[in-house]
């Protein structure tokens, strides 16, 4: 599904994060938390993914894409398979959360019978049915960030990126969020989560991918946010 | 992207930036008016061309008694100077030329003279010894009127030759000037309303820049996030040049139709229909440059 080779990513100017021979692997339907320190490459990481930006060199393949490659012309069609959050939720004020969602798939030309079926069904998923007519203003961040989570599955993506998508929120609405994006997991869409939240990675238990200082320095099945190195990490010289 | 769903979000744009778009209507308003201007005075200058000029005749005055003799040191043609200028005229190097040519005796100008200014008192005190008997030449091309005169002006018998043409000179070389001024001041508008509307769209898109950054994420094409903004310019833009077409419909109507016309009935002014003739020129123009103007300044801010 995901599959980085060799990765690396420079940026222009001081303080700016950049990867560094980035290999990882992501398949089907995993859970995957990138952990790591701000300005560590776990948002660069996202981008690339996003095809926001390019890798300097090294493949990246996502959703049987060849991104390092992809045209200009195909990048909006590539982003239609894949949805995504932010930390700042980011709807629209002035549309009510039943337009928020509709606005992503009329903006690419979905028809509107598709519109009027999916939206319900995607407000039901995220438990906010009857907010549908509500402004984003009036509601709790977490409904918001479940409105934003909602506007990403809407068009049926098979991967899910997330960036610090609890980032903003208090620790009930973080729960709230977490089960959501399981739920939304047992269903069979690979999650990619950016996250610096150290009880939320504890407490689910996946796959954490740990990135300092722009390269992959653990990943662990089912894991925590931090690990004492021990046991397989300590490889000595003669046994290799 | 859904047709009704691109002219709501046209109208948000609009409603949100409305001082702005007013301003690119009023400046491609006056900017297409002045256009429309010059496009009607160039079609003023040929009508006045094409109806005066084919009824312009060279006049051909041949020497009277009356005639000073720096002109006409002779003094009045003689019989063999009429027939070296009536042979000039079936000349091989003049027949060409000319379309036809009728000799006016001094008694039928005088006959034409009481014909059409009879009323003056001044035509009583006039015979027809004092008038010139007149070869009028009409030509197969006025444009070449010049080398006709040129044969005639030094001919002996000839006291002058006069191409009715050059009457015309005077008003159509104002008309020329009033169409370059108009045309000037066209070009600094126009140059003006396209910058003007790049900056405006560029703020708009600014003002939607929430919506255009999900559009972006969730995979809507570049040329689905630029379209509603192009369509704002073209709107704008399309209304300016209704408003410039209307003012040059208003202006024609009312004072050349309705009041110069009247007046000089003896000439061809333009009309609505002209109006009518120049609007889809002044339109498309307008319209190329509102798309290529909003077109380049999203171009680089919304592509995907």
């Amino acid at each position: 599904m995901i599959s980085l080779e060799s990765v690396t990513k420079t940026y222009r100017g001081p303080g700016a994060s950049a990867l560094t021979e980035v290999h990882l692997q992501i398949a089907r339907g995993e859970f995957v938390f990138l952990v790591g320190s701000s300005g560590s490459g776990k948002s660069s990481l996202l981008r690339l993914m996003l095809r926001e930006e390019r890798p300097d060199s090294g493949e990246i393949f996502v959703l049987g894409e060849n991104l390092r490659t992809l045209p200009q012309r195909r990048v909006a069609s590539y982003r239609r398979k894949l949805g995504v959050v932010f930390q700042d939720f980011r709807l629209l004020p002035n549309k009510t959360v039943y337009q928020n969602i509709a606005f992503a798939l009329h903006v690419i030309g979905k028809s509107r019978a598709f519109i009027e079926t999916s939206v319900p069904d995607v407000l039901r998923l995220v438990g906010l049915q009857d907010k549908s007519s509500s402004f984003p203003a009036t509601l709790s961040g977490g409904q918001q960030q479940r409105v934003a989570i909602a506007r990403a599955l809407v068009n049926r993506p098979e991967l899910l990126l997330a960036d610090e998508p609890t980032g903003n929120l208090d620790p009930d609405n973080s729960r709230e969020v977490m089960s959501l994006l399981s739920r939304i997991n047992l269903n069979g869409t690979t999650i990619v989560m950016a996250t610096h939240d150290r009880g939320i990675v504890d407490q689910m238990q996946r796959r954490v991918v740990e990135i300092q200082d722009g390269r992959v320095i653990r990943d662990a099945e089912t894991a925590s946010y931090r690990e004492v190195p021990s046991g397989p990490l300590w490889i000595s010289e003669d046994e290799s | 992207m859904k047709l009704s769903f691109v002219l709501r979000e046209v109208w948000e744009g609009v409603r949100g930036n409305l001082s702005m778009v007013l301003s690119i209507v009023l400046v491609t308003f006056i900017s297409l008016s002045f256009v429309a201007v010059t496009a009607l005075l160039q079609i003023q200058i040929s009508n006045l061309k094409t109806y005066w000029y084919d009824k312009a005749q060279i006049a051909v005055y041949l020497c009277s008694d009356f005639e000073s003799d720096l002109i006409c040191p002779t003094g009045a043609i003689t019989e063999a100077q009429q027939v070296a200028v009536a042979s000039q005229l079936k000349s091989s190097a003049l027949a060409p030329y000319i379309a036809e040519y009728n000799f006016e005796s001094q008694e039928d100008a005088y006959a034409r003279l009481l014909d059409e200014s009879g009323s003056l008192t001044a035509a009583s005190y006039l015979n027809p010894e004092q008038l010139n008997a007149t070869y009028w030449v009409s030509l197969q091309d006025p444009e070449r009127a010049q080398l006709v005169v040129e044969a005639f002006q030094s001919q002996a018998g000839v006291a002058s030759v006069a191409d009715q043409r050059s009457y015309f000179d005077p008003i159509i070389g104002l008309l020329n000037g009033a169409s370059l001024a108009a045309g000037g001041i066209a070009t600094i508008m126009l140059f003006s309303a396209a910058l003007l509307t790049t900056t405006t769209i560029r703020l708009s898109a600014f003002a939607r820049r929430r919506e255009i950054g999900i559009m972006r994420l969730v995979g809507a094409s570049s040329a689905s996030i630029q379209l509603p903004f192009i369509l704002e310019g073209l709107l704008a833009a399309l209304i300016g040049g209704g408003l410039a077409i209307a003012l040059n419909v208003f202006v024609v109507e009312n004072y050349l139709t309705d009041s110069l016309a009247l007046e000089l009935a003896f000439t061809n002014l333009v009309s609505t229909q002209e109006v009518l003739q120049v609007a889809p020129y002044v339109l498309g123009l307008g319209a190329i440059l509102a798309v290529l103007a909003s077109g380049i300044s999203t171009f680089r801010h919304l592509r995907t």
